[in-house]
């Protein structure tokens, strides 16, 4: 039975596949939340404690964010390629406007930010669309690294010089660099192993794993009694967890295998890598809320309108460019 | 027409630059007789505001803007005629007219206005010291509700002197009413209703 549909799956063109697959997710997600929407109706048992209506609220929340994504997916892939770049390159401009908000910049640092914001995103999720990739990966840690001191310089303000910068950079290469990989994933083929126009199951495959490596991290450490790990950056976050959250996330990388175009062991690596790079990538941005005296990019009492954004993207921000690296270095396309 | 498409077009703008939020802390957005002020950083201090405003308030609330400045080309004059339906004043006083009697007459017809009682745009985190505009309207109408805002973060987008603005998160804080006392002395209402504007800032 399962072996029919799997051969049924094989027999399609890869466009129905990726529809095939949307179909399934979608049907998981409608199932989960109907699920949830009936547990509300509960009344006895653990009903009765507030702990586990909060809880379910958690729960709420993450599923509604994993509606947005997998829809703001959905349209990505269904409209072509120029409507993903566009609201991938929409998402970037929003995360970036979150981090700036919260890293007070100087009057001097203005003509550097009109740079950042209208030349550098652009320009970057443009060579993204267009498959320049061998400067697309390049020109944000050479080109823009370069160019943005030197627009201060040129402003005159030296004070705090290196610092204003390095927040600047940190911001570009985050939120618009990372950010870009994600497009570049869609557009990204293998001709000789037969993968073309399945980008959409790499991009799936990284977000998949990585999420689900986040996710078991999140649920372990709040299970967990022992003290977390490094309680200066992160009061949930403990080795084993982790461990057991990349763990889960590799084996899930390996039961992927069949869309992606790596074999079996390729997969469980190519997942571990992108996890490492996620889950570690999300423990530096707590680094940098914890500096900022943040608790999460969305909540600062005064400065509403960051609505954490940064906060659900910030793992795929790490983890699309070390996958998209690994992925072109270990094929050589 | 161009007006209301323009008007959505600077909305729009300001959206995706600032966000412009509203947090109304003190008083619900209300279709009364409201004169609101807020400290002033930056030319889009008033666009900033007018947008925060719900849409049902927008239309019946007129920012006051510098005849100087917002007269000086065809375009800002438009704008803040067809699109803000402005009020203008002269910040110098010429000769014997009153510069309250614009915004007098827009108080007279009912619409409530908004004020930047700073005067001038200020370079400083504090606000200045206030000018007497507000005390004296509020002694003449002493129905209109008095409203202080905060506008949080807008001088980063864009500081004065530069002419691209950058998306930062902005927010307006709209705060509790502020009341004249009877038999009140004209510096300590100002004084109180700068410290409102400013308490806004942390809160």
């Amino acid at each position: 039975m399962l072996r029919d549909f799997y051969h049924f799956l094989r027999t399609l063109t890869p466009t129905e596949q990726v529809a095939a697959l949307f179909f399934i997710v979608f049907g998981l997600l409608v199932v989960i939340s109907v699920g949830a929407f009936l547990m509300t109706f509960r009344t006895e048992g653990r009903a009765k404690d507030p702990k586990w209506h909060e809880e379910l609220a958690d729960f709420r929340r993450l599923l509604g964010t994993s509606w947005v994504m997998v829809v703001i997916f959905w349209i990505g892939w269904a409209a072509g390629h120029v409507v993903a770049t566009l609201l991938f390159a929409a998402i970037a401009f929003f995360a970036l406007r979150e981090f700036i908000t919260l890293s007070p910049t100087r009057r001097g640092d203005h003509r550097s930010l009109v740079l950042a914001f209208f030349v550098v995103l652009p320009v970057q999720f443009w060579l993204a669309a267009t498959r320049h990739f061998d400067l697309f990966t390049v020109f944000i840690p050479v080109y823009v690294f370069l160019a943005i001191p030197l627009v201060s310089a040129l402003g005159g303000d030296t004070q705090r010089f290196l610092e204003r910068n390095a927040k600047l950079q940190w911001g570009i290469v985050v939120c618009v660099y990372g950010m870009s990989h994600v497009p570049a994933l869609l557009l990204l083929d293998f001709p000789q192993r037969n993968y073309v126009g399945k980008g959409a199951f790499l991009v799936f495959f990284v977000v998949f794993v990585v999420q689900t490596c986040m996710v078991v991290q999140h649920l372990l450490a709040r299970r967990s009694q022992r003290p977390p790990s490094i309680p200066t950056v992160s009061r949930s976050f403990h080795w084993t967890s982790w461990l057991l959250g990349m763990a889960v996330g590799s084996m899930a990388g390996g039961a992927l295998t069949f869309i992606t175009p790596f074999a079996p062991g390729q997969a469980v690596a190519m997942a571990f890598i992108a996890c490492a790079a996620g889950s570690l990538g999300h423990l530096v941005m707590k680094a940098l809320k914890r500096d900022r005296g943040v608790p999460a990019w969305g909540h600062r009492a005064s400065v509403t309108g960051a609505n954490g954004l940064l906060d659900r993207v910030d793992a795929l921000c790490f983890a699309a460019p070390v996958f998209f690296h690994s992925v072109r270095w270990y094929f050589g396309v | 027409m161009l007006a209301k498409a323009m008007s959505l077009f600077l909305l729009g703008l300001v959206r995706v630059l600032t966000g412009a939020q509203a947090r109304w802390y003190g008083c619900p957005p209300k279709a009364e007789q409201r004169i609101y002020f807020a400290n002033h950083q930056s030319h889009a201090d008033l666009v900033m505001i007018w947008a925060a405003l719900p849409q049902e308030l927008r239309s019946i609330t007129r920012p006051i803007a510098a005849r100087d400045y917002w007269t000086k080309s065809r375009l800002r004059q438009w704008i803040t005629t067809a699109v803000f339906n402005a009020v203008y004043v002269d910040r110098a006083r010429t000769g014997e007219q009153d510069p309250l009697e614009p915004l007098v007459q827009a108080l007279e017809n009912g619409d409530s206005i908004i004020l930047f009682p700073e005067g001038t745009r200020g370079h400083a985190e504090e606000p200045q010291p206030f000018k007497a505009g507000l005390y004296n309207l509020a002694l003449r109408f002493p129905d209109v509700v008095l409203v202080p805002a905060w506008i949080d973060n807008i001088q980063r987008v864009m500081p004065k002197g530069e002419v691209v603005p950058v998306p930062i998160l902005c927010s307006v804080t709209f705060g509790a009413p502020v009341k004249l006392e009877p038999g009140e002395e004209r510096r300590a209402f100002l004084d109180r209703a700068r410290a409102a504007v400013v308490a806004l800032r942390d809160a």
